[in-house]
């Protein structure tokens, strides 16, 4: 590259040198002026620099890199999202042991602070690695990259990235998962779809959960699958109680033959 | 709440490419923000005055073009504003129809001296 302008001629040649630039600019049409080269104005000029590059393109090739370092590891790779408190350690949990014996089961975990979701799940002697995420409000393939390091990939067969708690931010983060599955909780209400859109659309999977609660915070099922058909209208949807169990037989038979094929 | 992890990847690529061109100075960048993106053009410029300090586009300035939504419609065979993901057809109603244009989060360009 040219030391004078940033311009990719005099390649070879170039001497880190003083003075005028050893090539002519400008004139030339094959040397077009470098960015930093001096026009007719006395001042410094300006040049304009098209980039058109994604802000997350860093992110998303970290993104690719991980989906294809799980797809050699044939694993299948389920990124939850949902609100705070909607139920995701609870149904990781749940599905982990009722799979046991079918698929081994592993667990990523983010949160702002606490490892409170990991215990939790190691109780259940389900390996587990807990991301703390400090302000940050969504994971992001590097920290997923980091924390499956931490894992024995080659003894599972499922793993569950569990999400920051937030309906908004972790949209826009491919963490390289398989299926982003997004949780409706029951108490919730049936319009959250609605009020969140970017996430609620972006979903292969919708869980309602806690449908066990559904009578008693008066959910309207009808108006919150009409709801869901519209915003998530390509995702699968599945109704289910990780605490009484309804409903959990044909989620787990979803993922045995997603992670068949997978 | 993430644009200020986007604003600071921003200024990341823009002090990137601005080393490359060999330029001294960034004076002016431009993002190009879609409706449905995500974020948020008033966090997007909150963050920047905190994550430009002390870079190559400590003096710069930040301008941002919103991009509308814009749905397509593959039986209509037509474009249409839209102002959410869901993208009715306003000429069928088919929900089908798929996003063009509204989530763009990108560096469109940038000055430079």
């Amino acid at each position: 590259m040219c030391k004078e302008c940033g311009c990719e001629s005099g390649a070879g040649g170039a001497v880190a040198g003083v003075g005028e630039p050893r090539h002519p600019h400008g004139a030339d049409p094959a040397h077009p002026p470098g960015p930093r080269q001096r026009a007719d104005r006395a001042d410094a000029t300006l040049a304009t620099l098209e980039l058109n590059r994604p802000l997350l393109e860093k992110n998303d090739r970290l993104a690719e890199r991980n989906r294809g370092f799980f797809k050699a590891k044939k694993l299948l790779v389920l990124n939850l999202v949902s609100a705070p408190g909607s139920g995701k350690t609870a149904l990781i949990r749940e599905t982990a042991l009722r799979l046991r014996g079918r698929l081994r089961v592993g667990v990523i975990v983010g949160d702002l602070a606490t490892d409170n979701d990991a215990a939790r799940l190691r109780t259940a002697e389900i390996p587990v690695v807990q991301v703390t995420t400090g302000t940050v409000c969504h994971l992001d393939a590097e920290m997923v990259a980091q924390a499956a390091s931490q894992l024995n990939l080659d003894a599972l067969d499922v793993l569950f990235i569990e999400n920051v708690g937030n309906l908004v931010c972790p949209a826009d983060f491919d963490l390289g998962e398989d299926l982003r599955v997004v949780l409706l909780a029951t108490p919730e209400g049936e319009d959250k779809p609605l009020k969140y859109p970017p996430l609620f659309h972006s979903a292969h999977v919708v869980l309602v959960t806690k449908s066990d609660l559904a009578a008693a915070v008066e959910f309207d099922r009808g108006q919150a699958l009409a709801n869901l058909k519209r915003i998530s209208h390509h995702a699968e949807i599945f109704e289910l109680s990780a605490r009484t169990g309804d409903g959990m037989a044909a989620w787990l038979t979803f993922l045995e033959q997603a992670r068949a094929r997978s | 709440m993430h644009e200020v992890a986007l604003m600071t990847e921003a200024v990341r690529l823009a002090v990137e490419a601005a080393r490359a061109a060999g330029a001294q100075r960034v004076t002016a960048l431009r993002l190009r923000v879609g409706a449905l993106s995500g974020a948020a053009p008033e966090a997007m410029e909150f963050a920047w005055d905190v994550v430009r300090r002390g870079t190559l586009l400590a003096d710069a300035r930040l301008e941002i073009e919103r991009v509308p939504a814009v749905g397509w419609c593959p039986s209509c065979r037509v474009e249409f504003d839209t102002t959410g993901c869901w993208s009715e057809c306003p000429r069928c109603q088919e929900p089908a129809g798929e996003l063009r244009r509204g989530r763009e989060l990108e560096i469109a360009s940038m000055e430079l001296e």
